[in-house]
């Protein structure tokens, strides 16, 4: 099941590779909305299919390197479940974005399609040679993405985000090696290396192990002060092309941490927690602060995304630490946190596609040059609203269920960190505000032409936003629906990381 | 009968959300269904402080979502949807054919429907989803004429000010949680723990004092003015600054076990009705003058809460409620009729519309704490409980009621002098009047300036035992015979010595009247203090960013590209030289071995015989 649901997008390309790119576009881009809508059909059943104990489900495992201990191992759980399905819905949101795509349609729906299979592999990979695989390929079809199709000074910014992220998967893989030589006997099996838990104790190794798989993972979040490949690879990459690199292959790092760091060195986690929180409340923090001061809508989103992982990267260390704090808190503030990479895929993924709007229309970014456009493009005005009221956090929306489960949860054993943290959710609203203030109100204005006006969403557009505000807002109403998934898995996990 | 109270929420919401989303559409519809879901609201709010239901859902682990109608949230629930029906009904006239009536409409309702979840949540968590979508809408509504940058401004302000004290809010959770209250259940906040209970105190107060518009947040209510009328009318009375009184009343038990939440809370309401009544009497803007007084009465149920005189706070709440929404009803009818909401243009506004002028007069000597009206009775009982606790706040009470009469009459005589010749000069100054009061306005203001006036009725012992023991909560002394009598007597020398007055200069320094009139500043203050430095930060951080972070990542491929070079020059050349050494000899040896091959065998056998002779000596010596 899990297979199918990930290779379906490859074979699917490696059908359409056959195809003669003078079939037309829509030969391609209809394709891909199948089969992404097949695919989000898949993960739906898969969802509906699983069990809420908290367990690992569809797990399927076939030698593959058995020299090595590497095997092809997958399996969902309550962590990766809601990615997966967070990661189905962006591709098809992203699919039906693109049906206005012109440039390349042939072997810009190629590579989407890789990058799908690529994603999705990564949630439910249980190996960590599998995982690395797909991290590393991840990169390489987003460098494309933005190298191919991006605009400003897009190879430059690829190739940033190609290096930066490469680097920092090859200390991932250095951190996998010392887990490797570690385990007795040599495995790379996440599930068994779960169980040995060969680095118990906590030694200097350990710790150096830790942290190799901390710089990788942070750089992929990322947290301060890694992220400064971020706002460039933004800015310059096509709007589906950052939708996928914040909705899905940031969540890689910060799912790194709940399905490898946590589990895998619960000792080291335990004793470094307190760093871990350091990170995360300045990442909270310093990137609210700096979207603030932001005049480029998009680098504006992208520091807002350094702010909202900030906040997992909070939860995830609190969870941490064993002080003063009983299992329900610790257990909420992992939740909030799985809940938050949910969320902000979600709608982050939305953001940047109307943030693609705004290129589309005007080909600028910069929001001193907009004013007014509520008055041209009423329904582009009120969703983005919405989307921007969605994500600073406001109850109705996915955000405040992670939000105050993370802050909630993580007062507790982190007291000053959070009560810091908070704050960021204040700047956030200011700077959202202000940018919606800026771009939307008052009198209209438009750079470039304002003869031809603004042109409100069209129809590829709104069918592929709103249904992700769609699903915020599900999340945000009735959350159980999600929270009966994640939270057995949190709480195993909690048991993991304070036994 | 438990469906009722998810009803009593979903209506206003649901419908206020669709409607919100119908765009232009839905402009025609949306005063009658507006209307509609506002009295189903009532109905069903009646009907649930009947029954009183109790519904419990999970929310999060070991956190349920629960909502409830007690006494408390009775007397709440039937306030909020009898309020938003009439301030509903008004604003069927507030707005032009053209003008979004379905978004206004829509928000409206959600505004509403928030508060109830508000009022009849039964944990931390659904409060606070109430709360944070009340104070977003109200975004939405005070910023509702959009195009004119000044009021989205101002609703900015009102909301990340009151945002800011909401934080407040998810500080007490997380103290919650933290102190062994894992439910959030709000009956259960007064057990936790030291020292999270100080934490948890201490949230619930700043939010409270925050959304209520108490010192020192007092400013944003300032701005929420920008709002259409009917927006004003619902926000200051049975909404959004109700809240925090209401949290307040609720929580009354936490603030006792606190320790030292209870003076905490009485002395902020007490200097917050006094201060502000001082700054509403400095007002020359009439929505103005009636925002600052907002702050000043609802400090009395603050004082309430803080005395813990329960039921005499809700009691207050409930009477300011009607009495505000008729004040900002009646000054929204002036504004619609004459185009402006400056004091010295509404000479004689009443003469001209007179039913608007006697509702608004009404609601005024309420207002002022005239008997037997219902804020009289209200406030002794306010009064009558700080009394038990300490002189000083019953004297400070006392003081700010006074201050609510001289403001109260001020607005009263200038409505009624006589129009000078030269009226319309003063007129249209925010839109062009229309003349007339809409003829929809007049129900709506009659019934609400009547309930002000009957609400005084919640002062005869028998019915006021009644409320205590529908409430349930705190102690609560009734205010003795002579207590009302100095109020009585205090209120009105006051107004009557203030309409004698009249507009003659008062000897207060110019100095001190424009701090008062521009509400001390604290706006100025907080811009100064919290807002520029943060953006100055911000700023910093960016530059930093920029200049020094990525310069730094930048810098090691350029190190690398820079090592790379320096070792082609350092090392790879010279290696080079070595390898190029090497092969040269090799080829010179080469050319040299290739000398002797010539090809003819005479020379091979010479060279062999050479060869051979070598070799013989070499044995011949060596060996």
């Amino acid at each position: 099941m899990l297979s199918l649901i990930v290779f379906l997008p490859l074979a699917a390309a490696a059908v359409l590779v056959g195809v003669p790119a003078s079939a037309g576009k829509r030969v391609f881009t209809g394709s891909w909305v199948t089969v992404a809508a097949a695919d989000l059909a898949l993960v739906v059943a898969a969802w509906i299919g699983y069990d809420l104990g908290g367990g690992l489900a569809y797990e399927q495992r076939l030698p593959w390197i058995p020299s090595a201990g590497v095997s092809y191992h997958v399996g969902v759980d309550g962590l990766s479940l809601p990615l997966v399905a967070v990661t189905a819905a962006l591709f098809l949101a992203c699919a039906i974005y693109s049906l206005r795509q012109t440039h390349r349609v042939k072997s810009f729906v190629l590579l989407f399609l890789g990058l799908q299979t690529v994603s999705l592999g990564l949630f439910t990979a249980l190996d960590l040679i599998l995982f690395f695989v797909y991290f590393d390929l991840s990169i390489v079809g987003m460098y494309f993405v933005i190298a191919r199709w991006g605009h400003g000074r897009a190879r430059q910014s690829a190739l940033t985000f190609f290096l930066y992220t490469f680097l920092g998967s090859l200390a991932l893989l250095l951190g996998f090696i010392g887990l490797y030589l570690a385990a007795d006997p040599h495995t790379f099996d996440i599930v068994a290396l779960t169980r040995t838990n060969p680095l118990a104790g906590g030694e200097l190794y350990g710790a150096l192990v830790l942290l190799a798989i901390g710089v990788g993972l942070a750089v992929k979040t990322p947290t301060v002060p890694f992220h400064t490949w971020l706002p460039p690879a933004h800015t310059d990459a096509p709007a589906a092309g950052s939708a996928i690199l914040a909705g899905v292959l940031l969540k890689m790092g910060t799912y790194g941490f709940v399905r490898i760091a946590m589990p895998l060195l619960p000792d080291t986690w335990r004793q470094y927690a307190g760093v871990v929180v350091v990170i995360g409340v300045v990442s909270v923090l310093y990137g609210a602060l700096v979207a603030l001061a932001q005049e480029d809508f998009k680098r504006m989103v992208a520091y807002t995304s350094v702010n909202h992982m900030g906040y997992v990267v909070l939860a995830v260390g609190a969870a941490g630490l064993a002080a003063g704090s009983d299992e329900q808190a610790r257990s909420l503030a992992v939740t909030g946190a799985v809940t938050q990479m949910v969320s902000h895929g979600l709608l982050t993924g939305a953001l940047f596609l109307l943030a693609g709007v705004l290129h589309d229309r005007a080909a600028s970014y910069d929001m001193g040059a907009y004013s007014g456009l509520a008055g041209p493009a009423p329904v582009f005005a009120g969703v983005t609203g919405l989307v921007v009221f969605a994500s600073l956090g406001l109850p109705g929306f996915s955000g405040f269920i992670a939000e105050f489960q993370i802050l909630a949860g993580s007062l507790g054993p982190a007291t000053v960190a959070t009560a810091l943290a908070l704050l960021g959710i204040l700047i956030t609203a200011g700077l959202l505000l202000r940018a919606l203030h800026r771009v939307f109100l008052g009198e209209a204005r438009i750079p470039g032409a304002p003869e031809s006006g603004f042109t409100d969403l069209k129809p590829s557009e709104t069918a592929s936003i709103v249904p992700l505000l769609a699903l915020a807002i599900l999340i945000g109403v009735l959350p159980r629906f999600l929270l009966d998934v994640i939270e057995p898995s949190s709480a195993t996990l909690i048991g993991v990381v304070s036994s | 009968m438990e469906a009722l109270v998810w009803l009593l929420v979903a209506v206003p919401l649901g419908t206020g959300a669709v409607l919100a989303c119908t765009g232009r559409r839905g402009d025609r519809p949306a005063p009658a269904v507006g209307i509609t879901a506002a009295s189903v609201t009532l109905v069903l709010a009646v009907l649930a402080a009947m029954s009183r239901p109790a519904v419990s859902v999970p929310l999060f682990a070991g956190i349920e979502a629960g909502l409830a109608v007690d006494g408390l949230s009775a007397v709440l629930v039937i306030t909020v949807a009898a309020v938003t029906l009439f301030v509903l009904w008004f604003s069927t006239g507030e707005f032009a054919a053209d003008e979004p009536r379905a978004r206004f409409t829509g928000l409206m309702l959600v505004f509403a429907g928030a508060m109830l979840v508000t009022v009849t949540a039964t944990g931390l968590g659904v409060l606070l989803m109430g709360w944070e979508v009340m104070g977003a809408t109200s975004w939405a509504l005070i910023g509702f004429w959009w195009r004119e940058p000044h009021r989205v401004r101002a609703a900015d302000v009102a909301f990340l000010t009151t945002r800011a004290a909401d934080l407040g809010l998810y500080l007490a959770a997380g103290a919650a949680l933290a102190g062994g209250v894992g439910s959030l259940a709000l009956t259960e906040l007064p057990q936790a723990s030291q020292p999270w209970m100080a934490v948890l105190t201490a949230g619930v107060v700043v939010a409270a004092v925050g959304k209520s518009a108490q010192l020192p947040f007092h400013f944003w209510l300032s701005r929420a003015m920008e709002g259409p009328s009917s927006v004003s009318a619902l926000l200051h009375s049975a909404t959004m600054v109700a809240a925090g009184g209401y949290l307040l009343l609720r929580l009354q038990p936490l603030l006792a076990a606190s320790g030292w939440g209870e003076p905490v809370i009485a002395w902020t309401g007490a200097a917050t009705a006094l201060v502000l009544g001082l700054v509403a009497v400095a007002q020359s803007d009439l929505k103005q003058l009636l925002a600052a007084s907002t702050s000043a009465q609802i400090g009395f149920i603050v004082l309430a809460a803080g005395a813990g005189g329960v039921a005499g706070g809700t009691m207050q709440l409930v009477a300011h409620a009607a009495t505000k929404s008729a004040l900002f009803l009646a000054a929204g009818a002036w504004l619609t009729a004459l185009g402006t909401k400056a004091l010295p243009a509404l000479r004689g506004a009443a003469r001209r519309h007179r039913l608007v002028g006697v509702t608004f007069t009404v609601a005024a000597a309420t207002l002022a704490g005239v008997p037997p009206l219902s804020l009289w009775v209200t406030k002794d009982a306010v009064l009558a409980t700080a009394l038990k606790g300490s002189l000083g706040l019953y004297a400070t009470g006392l003081a700010a009621a006074v201050v609510a009469a001289v403001y109260s009459a001020k607005a009263a005589w200038v409505v009624w002098q006589p129009e000078p010749e030269d009226a319309e000069s003063g007129w249209d100054t925010e839109h062009a009047g229309t003349r007339e009061v809409p003829a929809f306005a007049r129900p709506a203001l009659v019934v609400l300036a009547g309930a002000a006036t009957v609400l005084g009725a919640l002062g005869v012992p028998p019915v006021a035992r009644a409320l205590q023991a529908l409430i349930g909560v705190g102690s609560h002394s009734l205010p003795k015979a002579w207590e009302l009598v100095l109020s009585a007597v205090l209120a009105l020398t006051a107004a009557s010595a203030t309409w004698w007055w009249g507009d003659r200069a008062v000897p207060v320094p110019l100095a001190a009247r424009r701090w008062l009139g521009q509400w001390m500043r604290f706006e100025r203050l907080a811009e100064l203090l919290v807002v520029r430095p943060t953006m100055t930060l911000a700023r910093t951080l960016a530059a930093f960013d920029d200049r020094v972070l990525d310069r730094v990542v930048m810098s090691v491929p350029a190190a690398g590209m820079w090592l790379a070079r320096l070792v082609d020059r350092g090392a790879e050349t010279p290696v080079d030289g070595v390898v190029r050494l090497v092969a040269q000899g090799a080829r010179g040896l080469g050319t040299l071995a290739r000398r002797p091959q010539t090809g003819q065998l005479h020379q091979y056998y010479a060279q062999a015989a050479a060869a051979l002779v070598v070799l013989a000596l070499f044995l011949v010596f060596v060996r």
